[in-house]
């Protein structure tokens, strides 16, 4: 066949099986409509670079932390108690609030069998819920989003959202990918007017080729972003505008996106937000407070604003860090790679009365694992619970295996 | 069924065996047979020259370096530049290489040794034995896979990575033991029955006790640290040395199997489970394996067979970051007055070279798209060729260590084209058939009547013709088309 004629064939060929794709059946039923999502909500923040966790929950009666950390150790009368044997660094004070008030769990000693000690590897041992010998590349959230695209309910990259210019692997699912944007204006800029706009309206044969799948993405990406950016837009009143005063850093901006993104009623279920500086070799102290204080201050802003328009009890915040540090400190002031770590839940929808629960034991400093600590929560154990109890969905499938739900929500 | 040009095929061999061609290149070579393309890229790869950016001899990686300032040699701002330095060593290394895979020269070696890179994944911050490490993989990239097999696994930077450096007789480290199997040579399972027992991984680590390296980036046998005890390995029973392991690996008619697999899903198709395409890979790998593992074989072998340029492979298989970014070098000739626009842009995309995610490599095919690096893709050529502005940052991976490699451009991607090559080559070419040409030089896919509106409508029809092709291509390249090869 001739180029010519193939392509006249093809043109005719693609006109007669056009195929609407469900999402833009779906976007036009929100556009009638339909309530927004009334279901819970999960916000996730990851401390990239590995945060020392000792300095951040300090187990302050511990002699050992002190002998083995004669310059960094945090005084004993500077540490924000939770109870009588551990207490917050004085740069999270926000949190220590949002703690008397009951709405933060801490849980120690997290990590998983068999630790690896390089950023990357074990960034994605978390990102992908994987052991730590297994390679999967797909993420846990990518996973869930797979889950609840399968049937009626079709695939929409924004039920997952990174707030960020690129896209996680923990948002990469089998068929369907989480959608990654700094605020909802500067995508739909991307997607609108220019050639993306007009290429996402040429119809697919429905094909299972690559050029099929690369249509497909664009045209999901120029609907969810529209989408959002009219949900955001029409919400854009001053009634729902947050109200909260955000430290005006990154961390700060991209948890004000989330909360405008959430007040706004679109029907996103996880959000994603990484910050990052946490890999302090070298003289820590004031590294590891200044953005712990950051993080605090981003947190308390951000629980404001849930509170003030009643979406405290739906949304649920995770923080985690790809490892902790070691015990000892180093000889440079500061902290080299370490293993299992404290994970932090926020939200008012937690078990537990006032003030907030320290959920198990604080960390053994006797018995180590060649200086580091050893885990006795697996973070899939909490994944599950989220996954669960609070999202409502099938944690088996998207874990791969069954981690026991922990009492936690 | 689609059917496809003689151009289309010769791009479909450059594509898949190199980075594309120039135009001048596919018209000059457009009347000759596919059998002789495979064998002149086969010979023209033979020489092999090292990439070189530091003397290994001259560099201290950071332990040494954190050794000199707790002696008080170097202070904390010394050490920190120190550590800069090497991290900029490494970047060097991967530009000179992206370089290198956009410039023409060798390119079936280069794409063979970016397979290889992969397939035997690395990622240290000692820029000594990183440069080593890539000079290994790119000298037998053609070659003995037996050679390349044996060479990788005594590599410094292999060792270090898998912590064999840690593997003694008292306490033996299975990690490279694990990973020579499950990603080197075996893989996990054939199908329902695993292709290694945990008794062979934990028998093989006790052979591999020992092997290390020395200060000087040189492989070490430490015979006072290796077992040499009896061994059992698939079956086999003797007092096994590392060596006799990878002879053992290789006596496995499952490793050829599993390699020759792997580079058809990478060559060809990554659909390889149908049944005609599992005794076509079953046949390659006989012939690998009988041949002594001769990569080169294998690859004229597959090169030149009439199923690698069926019409259902062309242009099915989505561009890595780097072979996009190679691809537009080599067409248009591009020179990046930064280099961190190189790294800018695969970090962006997913894949910074000597710097792979994890052991097994980057995943691939679909996992390279997602809605953000798709729009970055789509705007990267107007970036590159028009001046566009980009305002993207690529998140930073928490490492101290590279957070050089995170630094920003100013926002502005400065590169030069040459133009005048590229447009001397469609000197010939009507006007009105300028769309049609350009799009048979720059896609793998035909362009479909809807996206050849989109394209014409954004060029100026009184703009002189220069600016016609200028525009025509950088519209071309930002199509989704242009992403598969």
């Amino acid at each position: 066949m001739r180029r010519r004629d193939f392509l006249k064939q093809s043109a005719l060929t693609t006109a007669g099986t056009m195929l609407i794709p469900h999402f833009l059946k779906a976007y036009e039923l929100n556009q009638l409509g339909v309530a927004p999502t009334t279901g819970k909500t999960l916000v996730i923040v990851q401390l990239s670079g590995g945060n020392d966790g000792l300095n951040t929950v300090v187990p302050f009666r511990n002699d050992i932390y002190y002998r083995e950390r004669p310059t960094l150790a945090i005084a004993r009368d500077k540490v924000l108690a939770l109870n009588d044997e551990i207490g917050f660094n004085p740069a999270l004070e926000p949190l220590k609030a949002l703690y008397d008030d009951g709405l933060v769990t801490v849980i120690n000693n997290v990590g998983y069998p068999n630790p690896d000690r390089s950023h990357f590897r074990s960034m994605d041992i978390w990102q992908t819920a994987s052991d730590s010998d297994k390679y999967l590349t797909t993420g846990w959230v990518g996973r869930y989003l797979d889950a609840n695209c399968a049937g009626a309910d079709p695939c929409q990259p924004h039920r997952a959202i990174e707030v960020d210019d690129t896209l996680s692997l923990v948002l990469k699912g089998t068929s369907v990918n989480g959608l990654a944007m700094l605020n909802p204006q500067k995508l739909y800029n991307q997607t609108r007017g220019g050639l993306v706009e007009g290429l996402a309206k040429v119809s697919q044969a429905d094909e299972h080729g690559n050029v099929a799948y690369l249509y497909k993405t664009l045209a999901e990406t120029v609907s969810s972003a529209a989408y959002v950016y009219d949900q955001s837009a029409r919400s854009a009143s001053p009634v729902n505008a947050t109200g909260g005063t955000y430290p005006a850093n990154e961390l700060g901006n991209r948890l004000k996106t989330v909360a405008e993104l959430i007040q706004s009623g679109v029907s996103t279920r996880v959000y994603y937000v990484s910050i990052s500086g946490f890999d302090t070799h070298i003289n820590q102290p004031g590294q590891q407070e200044r953005l712990l204080r950051q993080y605090a201050e981003a947190v308390k802003a951000f629980t404001g604003d849930m509170k003030a328009t009643n979406r405290q009890n739906d949304v649920l915040l995770m923080t985690f860090s790809e490892f902790g540090r070691r015990v000892k400190q180093n000889a440079s002031n500061g902290t080299d790679h370490g293993t299992a770590n404290n994970v932090l839940l926020i939200g008012g929808g937690l078990k537990g009365a006032t003030p907030g629960r320290v959920f198990n034991e604080a960390p053994n400093l006797t018995n180590l694992d060649e200086g580091d600590l050893k885990y006795t929560v697996d973070f899939r154990n909490i994944y599950a619970t989220l996954l669960r109890n609070w999202l409502k969905t099938d944690d088996v499938a998207i874990l791969g295996r069954k981690f026991e739900p922990l009492g936690l929500v | 069924m689609r059917s496809i040009s003689k151009q289309q095929q010769i791009q479909h061999l450059y594509w898949r065996a190199g980075f594309g061609a120039t135009a001048a290149l596919i018209r000059r070579e457009s009347h000759q047979p596919l059998k002789k393309l495979v064998r002149d890229l086969l010979r023209n790869d033979a020489p092999f020259t090292p990439l070189t950016v530091v003397d290994p001899a001259r560099v201290i990686n950071r332990k040494g370096l954190k050794g000199m300032f707790r002696e008080g040699m170097l202070d904390r701002d010394a050490l920190k530049q120190r550590i800069r330095e090497n991290t900029g060593h490494i970047r060097d290394l991967n530009v000179l290489w992206v370089e290198k895979m956009g410039s023409g020269e060798g390119v079936l070696r280069e794409k063979m040794a970016l397979f290889w890179h992969g397939h035997f994944a690395c990622r240290v911050l000692n820029p000594g034995g990183v440069q080593q490490y890539l000079n290994t993989i790119r000298q037998h990239a053609l070659g003995k896979f037996s050679d390349l097999l044996m060479a990788v696994s005594k590599e410094p930077a292999m060792l270090q990575f898998l912590n064999n450096q840690q593997n003694r007789k008292d306490a033996p480290n299975e990690n490279f033991a694990r990973e020579v199997m499950e990603l080197f040579t075996l893989g996990r399972t054939d199908g329902s029955a695993g292709n290694y027992t945990e008794t062979d991984v934990k028998d093989a680590a006790r052979a591999f006790t020992g092997w290390g390296f020395n200060l000087e980036g040189e492989f070490v046998f430490r015979q006072n640290q290796h077992d040499d005890g009896p061994k059992t390995i698939f079956g086999q029973t003797g007092d096994f040395a590392g060596e006799d392991v990878i002879r053992l690996l290789l006596a496995q008619k499952q490793t050829a199997r599993f390699i020759t697999g792997k580079l058809y899903r990478f060559l060809v198709a990554e659909q390889a489970t149908d049944e005609p395409t599992k005794a076509r890979i079953s046949t390659l790998a006989d012939r690998f394996y009988h041949s002594g593992y001769d990569i080169a074989d294998l690859l004229e072998t597959m090169l030149t067979a009439d199923w690698f340029y069926d019409p259902a492979h062309v242009g099915n298989r989505i561009k890595s970051p780097v072979e996009l970014l190679a691809g537009m070098q080599r067409a248009l000739g591009l020179a990046f007055e930064q280099k961190q626009s190189l790294i800018l842009i695969q970090r962006t995309l997913g894949q910074v070279l000597l710097y792979p995610p994890n052991v097994a490599g980057w995943p691939g095919g679909r996992n390279w798209i997602d809605s953000s690096s798709l729009l970055f893709r789509m705007r990267l050529p107007d970036v590159l060729l028009q001046a566009g502005q980009v305002a993207i940052q690529p998140k930073d991976d928490g490492d101290v260590n590279t957070e050089m490699l995170a630094r920003r451009g100013k926002g502005v991607l400065n590169v030069t084209v040459g133009w005048a090559a590229f447009e001397e080559a469609f000197a010939s070419v009507r006007g009105d058939q300028l769309p049609d040409e350009l799009a048979a030089f720059l896609l793998q896919q035909p362009l479909g009547s809807q996206q050849r509106a989109e394209v014409v409508k954004r060029v100026n029809p009184d703009s002189a013709r220069s600016e016609q092709i200028r525009t025509l291509t950088a519209t071309l390249m930002a199509l989704p088309e242009y992403q598969l090869c």
